[in-house]
């Protein structure tokens, strides 16, 4: 990779660092088109966790709208999640349990200005353990000069299978636009 | 799958004397997103900011979620001259834990959203997203104490890159 070429600040001592491959990308999805849902299928079952970094924004006639995450293709009301929201006015907290589609992003819609995004960074913990439930946390969120939210979410799926497919829907029935993409990463 | 170097240290600076900002230049436009972790103080502030491709404009604009060890609080800033975030580190000895995740950098068709966890423990933690209304791709950061950053702080810049 091409590294820095120029770092301005006073008395600085610095090096460049030869990276480990414990942090892999899997798969990624960009959009070329309005698309309903983006999935991720055959997941190795060789890392520790996952990590998703999504950038995204929804056809929904909204100011804003959530994205949602299922594993394993299972669409039954088998996940919860809770959230720790900011609105730029106020803070606040919910939940909800035995839902179909818990939330992992909150992005801009059909009624934000045109090139705003939204982004979420999911970490999936022990995805590929037998013992336990899946769990993961988000934190994501769109700023949209003067509106927006900044949001912490965690949610669990209620069966300790392993993780092996992902798919990432729009809660509010929308497409993701064009230019949204998805990343899947790999952490040993 | 594509395994390799898809987290990669792009530039590391550690303060030798205080400085008021420190920037990143010239970074190349081949990773998918970039991770600035920032371990800093400034004893005289209790924020830092951040400007994109040495752009001064009312272009940026803030939502944070904060709790102070009472009570959490949200805020934002619109159409501000950088993207200020809370917390750096303030006493003697003390600095943030701070991770900010660029996302979708080089990207020329969208704007650029970044998310923000920064803590000093005396004092808070937070939660923000930043937007700068700009559709060029990021090719330099400047990182503003909110008055200097003390001897010490630390600046490391990574790249993450998608298969």
């Amino acid at each position: 990779m091409t590294p820095i070429l120029g770092i301005l600040a006073s008395g600085i001592s610095g090096n460049l660092w030869a990276p480990g491959k414990d942090y892999d990308s899997i798969a990624t999805t960009t959009l070329s088109t309005s698309t309903a849902t983006i999935s991720f299928t055959s997941i190795p079952q060789t890392y520790r966790h996952l990590q998703i970094r999504l950038f995204a924004r929804s056809t929904t006639a909204a100011g804003n709208s959530n994205a949602y995450i299922q594993f394993n293709g299972v669409t039954s009301a088998a996940y919860s999640y809770h959230e720790l929201t900011g609105s730029g006015s106020t803070a606040g907290s919910a939940g909800s349990a035995s839902v179909t589609g818990p939330r992992i992003c909150n992005y801009p819609a059909a009624s934000s200005t045109a090139s705003m995004f939204g982004a979420g960074i999911i970490d999936i913990l022990d995805y590929a353990n037998t013992s336990k439930n899946t769990t993961y946390r988000s934190i994501n969120g769109n700023d949209q000069n003067g509106s927006g939210y900044s949001i912490l979410f965690s949610g669990a799926w209620y069966n300790t299978n392993a993780v092996t497919s992902i798919l990432i829907g729009d809660n509010s029935g929308g497409n993701f636009v064009q230019y949204t993409s998805a990343a899947l990463y790999g952490i040993k | 799958m594509a395994a390799g170097n898809t987290y990669t240290q792009i530039a590391s600076t550690t303060l030798g004397t205080a400085a008021a900002s420190v920037t990143f230049s010239s970074i190349a436009g081949t990773y998918t997103d970039l991770v600035l972790v920032i371990s800093a103080q400034d004893t005289a502030g209790n924020s830092f900011a951040f400007q994109f491709n040495s752009d001064t404009g009312t272009n940026y604009s803030r939502t944070r979620l904060l709790g102070d060890g009472t009570v959490a609080t949200s805020a934002r800033t619109t159409s501000a001259a950088s993207m200020v975030f809370n917390y750096i580190g303030t006493t003697t000895s003390e600095f943030s834990a701070t991770i900010a995740n660029i996302m979708n950098y080089s990207n020329a068709t969208t704007y650029k959203t970044a998310l923000v966890r920064s803590s000093a423990a005396p004092v808070g933690t937070s939660a923000s997203v930043g937007l700068w209304r700009s559709t060029a791709a990021i090719t330099s950061i400047t990182i503003n104490a909110g008055v200097i950053f003390a001897t010490g702080s630390t600046f490391n810049l990574y790249g993450i890159t998608a298969a």
